[in-house]
């Protein structure tokens, strides 16, 4: 079905105010989709409170309010617009809540304002706790079994469920105080007796503990024909029990077979199905590492910060193509904006690896508790993109601007190895440097994960990093050598290992300065070698398809390989 | 030890030997797929073919006992950008590197895969050899001796050379006795040209049993086993040269409902008429739409085949059901009052979506219908 032609003018929420937990996704969401209405002829009138965003430069909408994001001057504007239709599912919650809020007051109605895209009940369903187990239960996808419980008598059902371990948690006390994991039925009963005692309103809650399982996301998109595609899906490197925008993460999965991918691929669409969401949505998903079993934790019915990542990861315009969906149009109608050839129906193939790392704002807030739980505390995320999954860790350690380059921290080194282990062992912003320094101490994978959980193909992959820089290190006369050889017109012949070592280094992302401060050979003069050597990055291309199409407005990575295509 | 990548149009790539030390040599095709290794390798589809695979990082979960879609890897040779050597996944029995070894193939590792995608893209599939104790010229020389991909026929190389049963409880091939009774709702004959176990498998699912015939079988020997449907099976190479299975296909036609997957698309076509042409680097991945031109749905297809059906020719009833939207291929046929329908993409997946799956239960509805 093309547009709608009965709508001309769309009024769009924007988010307001950039708080924590909620990054800028919601202006890089709110921005395609102004541009993408206007694609379509539509005359935009935009609404939000926070001036300092893209969405309100002056040529982003056809109208621009810089009002406050509430009933009254909503409706002032709608009275003095007339809009056709609404579109509130782009910015976050602040949108969606003001645009229930137009619906429930009768403003909509009253100017003859139809709400486009996802429908408010389908929003509503995903986020209701109850409604949504009672939704999952019925189209037979997994939750994770969970007790709410008021009195102590109520215990002997989570007790006797044989699920071990179970997470307890007191409701209505700050930072979860009082809970804790029961590995069997005595410290079920006790945990759960504290517990409460201490909640303000006597409940707590009792839910499988899914600890070390694999923290999956798919980002999924459907139209109001019922076509719905996976834009991409993504793998934690922390397992459950840290928040996923707390967490490190690639595109696509690494650790999953094509079984396990299309198993949870099939459960996601099978969800953004039953829900009726007519855009994208977020679905994550817990997969056992060692059987086929998952669970649905959680589904967030519109655009999100994982959207805005998957879209940046893959090339795919989720909130543009969430936009015209909107707006009636179908995955098949609408162009893919990077290869100009194709269509936005289809599943992104990448050919690169993706690596997001959260940035928090412990610098800023000196005395915080660091570490990282349920709760999310990142308040920005890099991401990079590489060949390799090691190029990629590297690249977006240096993009966090922290003060930290390479493998090393400030303060990982101090610890002993008590410290270290405990360091595994709970997470915190750190974990990853911790990491590292576990393996220069000679700890093995298998312990690591032990401690961690971490899948151990993302710890081979940092014990593949602090090999090479022990390498770095006893060779390092050998790299210096190397380097102040002026005279040899075949360098590769006459340092064979130094040379090697050096590519290895870089192809698997070892900044220079890293390099230099590890060797000895001074920066300058590593860069002068390498160029020497023809060791110097290429660019390729993001172009959604792994070079099947050609693709007509593409953007570009480094990484070194052997074709250049810019 | 370093190894070579040589086109037979004279460009190639220098890597690292993977697997087996030696020679592969045959026609080189991309996969866009960012998982399924396992599945692609035992893929009889693509017997004759070097195949590279565009996702940088293979071999992260290893192999596996269970993912292997026919009873040996049938890839000619397999190109990777990186080979994980310490594989992480429940089910891993072995590292990849170790299972091409064991297996004598021939592959490579270490070379800009993309690069390569891009050059097949351009100029198109065409012959290649991985090779370690060779110059460039000396590949070349030997490549320029092959025969072409299009005058072998792989459909004999990999079909089963004799009958066998397929049921409920099997997980590999056991020998059909003809006495036998039934084991499950429906019989399906299915012609092997080159069969993906996981078609067996999703048949057994939708209680069948299935005996599957070598691709030499005649149309009576097909019919005496009294199926209730008859599959046409995918598989390798040129359609244009299995004159033999189309006349048995067209001796079935009327007889039993058929339903037809990806080269028994192609067989169909040609049965009523079509011709098919060589797509220039064809269509291998999990991520291509195809709409049902019948219901306006898009699907995301696995898809595996280098060759399409010009749909001119096609008569006697038989129309286009659905097309590919990136080029608007053919994807599928239906005929307009017979019990027959095929798709030109993998209702088995494996590896790929399983949004297709629900074309087999319509092969169902339409031997349930009583053909």
């Amino acid at each position: 079905m093309p547009r709608d032609k009965s709508l001309n003018s769309v009024l769009v929420l924007g988010s307001g105010p950039i708080i924590i937990g909620q990054a800028a996704e919601f202006d890089y969401a709110g921005s395609q989709a102004c541009q993408a209405l206007r694609e379509e002829g539509l005359r935009v009138i935009l609404i939000n409170s926070n001036p300092a965003t893209i969405m309100t430069d002056a040529d982003m909408a056809d109208r621009t309010y810089i009002e406050p994001l509430n009933v009254e001057f909503a409706a002032r504007v709608i009275e003095k617009e007339r809009p056709d239709g609404l579109l509130a599912t782009l910015g976050g919650q602040t949108g969606l809540n003001l645009a229930t809020q137009l619906a429930e007051a009768g403003i909509l109605e009253k100017y003859g304002v139809r709400l486009l895209g996802t429908p408010l009940e389908a929003i509503r369903k995903a986020e209701d706790r109850e409604e949504f187990r009672n939704l999952m239960k019925q189209i037979g996808e997994p939750v994770p079994e969970s007790w709410i419980v008021t009195d102590e008598s109520q215990l002997s059902d989570p007790a006797s469920a044989g699920i071990w371990p179970l997470i307890v948690r007191p409701a209505y006390t700050l930072g979860g105080t009082g809970g804790g994991i029961a590995y069997n039925r005595d410290e079920l009963y006790e945990i759960a007796h504290r517990g409460l005692a201490l909640s303000m309103r006597r409940q707590v809650m009792i839910e499988r503990y899914l600890k070390g399982w694999k923290e999956i996301e798919y980002e999924v998109m459907r139209d109001a024909n019922d076509t719905a595609i996976t834009v991409c899906n993504m793998e934690n490197f922390d397992p459950m029990g840290v928040h996923t925008g707390d967490s490190i993460v690639t595109a696509p999965s690494q650790t999953l077979t094509d079984r396990e991918y299309q198993m949870l691929r099939t459960a996601s669409l099978k969800i953004i199905r039953s829900l009726g969401i007519e855009g994208g949505c977020n679905v994550q998903l817990s997969l056992d590492p060692k059987s086929f079993r998952y669970y649905i934790i959680e589904v967030n019915p519109r655009v999100s910060r994982s959207s805005a990542l998957a879209s940046k990861a893959t090339g795919y315009p989720i909130a543009r193509v969430a936009a015209k969906i909107a707006i009636g149009m179908r995955l098949d109608e609408i162009e893919n904006a990077v290869t100009r050839k194709t269509l936005a129906c289809f599943e992104p193939a990448l050919d690169y690896c993706v690596v997001k790392i959260p940035r928090w704002p412990f610098d800023k807030f000196v005395g915080a508790d660091r570490r990282i739980t349920t709760q999310m505390k990142a308040t920005g995320e890099v991401m990079a993109i590489d060949r390799t999954f090691e190029g990629a860790l590297m690249k977006a350690i240096r993009s966090l601007e922290n003060g930290i380059i390479g493998l090393s921290n400030k303060t990982a080194h101090l610890l002993s190895d008590i410290e270290i282990e405990e360091a595994l062992r709970v997470p915190a912003d750190e974990r990853l440097w911790a990491i590292t320094e576990a393996f220069r101490r000679g700890m093995a994978v298998e312990e690591v994960h032990a401690l961690s959980d971490i899948d151990p193909w993302f710890l081979n992959k940092l014990r593949h990093l602090v090999d090479i820089e022990m390498r770095l290190k006893s060779n390092g006369t050998a790299l210096v050598r190397l380097a102040s050889d002026e005279k040899s017109d075949d360098l590769t012949a006459s340092h064979p290992l130094a040379v090697r070592l050096l590519r290895e280094a870089k192809f698997a992302g070892f900044p220079d300065v890293t390099l230099a401060t590890i060797s000895g050979v001074p920066e300058l003069k590593l860069r002068s070698l390498r160029n020497r050597l023809g060791i110097v990055p290429v660019y390729k291309q993001v172009d959604t398809c792994s070079a099947e199409f050609e693709a007509a407005t593409p953007y570009f990575y480094s990484c070194y390989d052997l074709e250049d295509e810019r | 030890m370093r190894a070579l990548l040589v086109f037979q149009d004279g460009s190639y790539y220098v890597g690292e030997s993977l697997g087996a030390i030696g020679r592969s040599q045959g026609e080189i095709v991309f996969n866009t797929g960012m998982t399924g290794y396992q599945e692609i390798l035992s893929d009889p589809s693509y017997a004759g073919q070097i195949v590279n695979l565009t996702y940088p990082l293979i071999g992260n979960y290893g192999i596996n006992d269970d993912d292997i879609e026919s009873r040996r890897i049938q890839v000619s040779g397999l190109v990777v950008h990186h080979c994980e050597e310490i594989p992480s996944n429940w089910r891993c029995g072995y590292s990849l590197q170790d299972y091409l070894a064991k297996n004598n193939i021939v592959a490579i590792k270490g070379v800009d895969t993309r690069a390569i995608t891009r050059h097949v893209r351009q100029k198109g599939v065409m012959l290649a050899t991985i090779t370690s104790d060779e110059t460039v010229d000396e590949a070349l020389a030997r490549l320029s001796k092959m025969p072409a991909y299009e005058t072998a026929d792989f459909t004999q190389v990999v079909t089963t050379p004799e009958p066998y049963l397929w049921n409920l409880n099997t997980s590999a091939p056991a020998p059909y006795d003809h006495k036998s009774g039934r084991t499950a709702a429906r019989r399906i004959a299915l012609l092997d040209c080159g069969v993906k176990y996981n078609i067996l498998r999703s048949l057994a699912k939708y209680d069948c049993e299935t005996v599957v015939f070598p691709c030499t079988a005649s149309h009576s020997e097909i019919l005496a086993c009294k199926p209730d449907g008859i599959m046409l099976s995918p598989g390798p190479g040129d359609p244009a040269n299995l004159h033999p299975i189309v006349e048995t296909v067209k001796h079935l036609v009327g007889q039993k409902p058929i339903l037809g997957v990806c080269l028994g698309n192609q067989i169909l076509g040609a049965a009523f008429g079509s011709k098919t042409f060589k797509l220039r680097f064809g269509h291998r991945g999990s991520n291509h739409p195809v709409k049902d031109l019948n219901t306006g749905k898009v699907y995301i297809t696995s898809q595996n085949h280098g060759y399409a059906l010009d749909p001119d020719g096609l008569k006697d009833g038989m129309e286009v059901a659905h097309i590919n939207l990136n080029d608007g291929t053919v994807e599928g046929l239906r005929h307009k009052e017979l019990p027959i329908i095929s798709i030109q993409y993998h209702p088995e997946a494996s590896p790929g979506p399983t949004d297709s799956a629900y074309f087999f239960g319509e092969f169902m509805g339409l031997i349930d219908q009583g053909g």
